[in-house]
């Protein structure tokens, strides 16, 4: 009998019914809040009493697009920037599912900035949660829309010269129904803020800044995870309800987060209906994947 | 756990107690589990793993409280903690 024979089976972790644990340890370096964020998004999708077939993951490119391929849920890893006109399409297919778009902030808001602004700005129900760690982590660290100004990326070594976007006055300002940005550091809270923005019939977009100590952090003096973490978590000032504008990301004063908006606004499906109701009349009643599952199984 | 002096229901209240299980194989070596672990339960082991990394342990004698904290904030999906029943 071999060694490995002898050894006793791996414990299970309480998140590896989610996973797909043939593919793990995963592929982000150590200390990334990718990982942590993933392990957020997972609780919240546990604690929101969904049905776990009425889920599906969205993706583009990206490492926080690796997400996609490690949890065991319908998902799909689509081209850059384009995980949210996918979403837009699953979405209107199975109006009954419940569709989360999990991806970096240069997929969702450099290259695919345009679908971004457009969906927010039709309300189509999706979860959108943004992993912002600064820079393009999985090319080598280059200049992003959301650099700091004066941060150090490959691209920009001597700082960068650009104004970074504020992510969360954007999608608010493009009619997003529920905004909100924390740090990876307040896991709890990141936790609530995705089970609300689930529940949230419309446009949902949750911030997190997470450490990318390979990249942004080694480049920023800053090059442990923990520094990254104590960084953000330190600046951090909560507000909630404060004007997106005004919840400016500056790291050399202050990173402002809560949750900003949290309202209601008729979804595009609503408004669809609306519109066109003289010519299709009423929706057909939907029911979720898995009732319709457990009633073929008892008639057969 | 220290008091500054000896709370008179002392034994009658329950206090949750945990197990802190390491999935070794899985860890990177980040340490934010040691650094954020609010009873200071956990500390880096001398050994390695099979890809190389230092993972954590814990510190005999410390008592876990179950705050799962570690769980909840492991980048890798290497560490939880499982509940056991303790008298304070």
């Amino acid at each position: 009998m071999s060694a490995r024979q002898n050894r006793d089976p791996e414990p299970l972790h309480p998140h590896d019914e989610l996973l797909r644990t043939d593919r793990i340890p995963h592929i982000w370096c150590s200390g990334c809040g990718i990982g942590i964020v993933f392990g957020a998004l997972m609780s919240a999708i546990k604690k929101s009493d969904i049905p776990l077939d009425d889920i599906a993951v969205v993706s583009g490119i990206g490492c926080t697009g690796r997400m996609a391929g490690y949890i065991a849920l319908d998902s799909f890893h689509t081209t850059h920037g384009r995980a949210i006109p996918f979403a837009t399409g699953l979405k209107l297919a199975r109006p009954q599912g419940n569709v989360i778009v999990a991806s970096g902030d240069g997929d969702l808001l450099a290259i695919g900035g345009n679908h971004f602004i457009h969906a927010a700005r039709r309300n189509i129900d999706l979860t959108v949660v943004c992993v912002n760690n600064f820079n393009y982590g999985m090319t080598g660290g280059q200049l992003a829309p959301s650099t700091p100004f004066g941060a150090k990326t490959t691209t920009t070594p001597q700082g960068s010269p650009d104004e970074p976007f504020n992510f969360c006055s954007l999608a608010a300002a493009c009619g997003a129904v529920y905004v909100a940005r924390w740090t990876a550091l307040h896991i709890r809270r990141v936790t609530t803020a995705i089970g609300e923005a689930m529940n949230k019939k419309g446009f949902s977009f949750v911030e997190i800044l997470a450490p990318c100590p390979t990249a942004f952090g080694r480049r920023n003096k800053m090059r442990r995870a923990l520094d990254l973490l104590n960084f953000y978590y330190d600046r951090s000032v909560v507000k909630h309800g404060v004007h997106p504008d005004e919840a400016s990301l500056d790291f050399n004063q202050r990173l402002v987060v809560g949750k900003f908006v949290d309202r209601e606004r008729p979804t595009y499906l609503d408004s669809y209906h609306m519109v066109h109701q003289r010519e299709i009349g009423d929706w057909p009643t939907i029911e979720h994947y898995s009732t319709m599952l457990a009633k073929e199984k008892t008639e057969a | 756990m220290k008091y500054w002096r000896k709370p008179l229901d002392l034994g009658t209240i329950e206090v949750t107690r945990g197990i802190v299980r390491v999935i070794e194989g899985r860890c990177k070596g980040c340490e934010i589990c040691v650094n954020f672990c609010s009873r200071g339960v956990l500390r880096m082991s001398d050994k390695f793993n099979r890809k190389g990394y230092h993972f954590p342990e814990t510190i005999p004698g410390r008592e876990c409280v179950n705050c799962r904290f570690c769980e909840a904030i492991c980048p890798e999906f290497a560490i939880y903690s499982v509940e056991t029943n303790g008298l304070a």
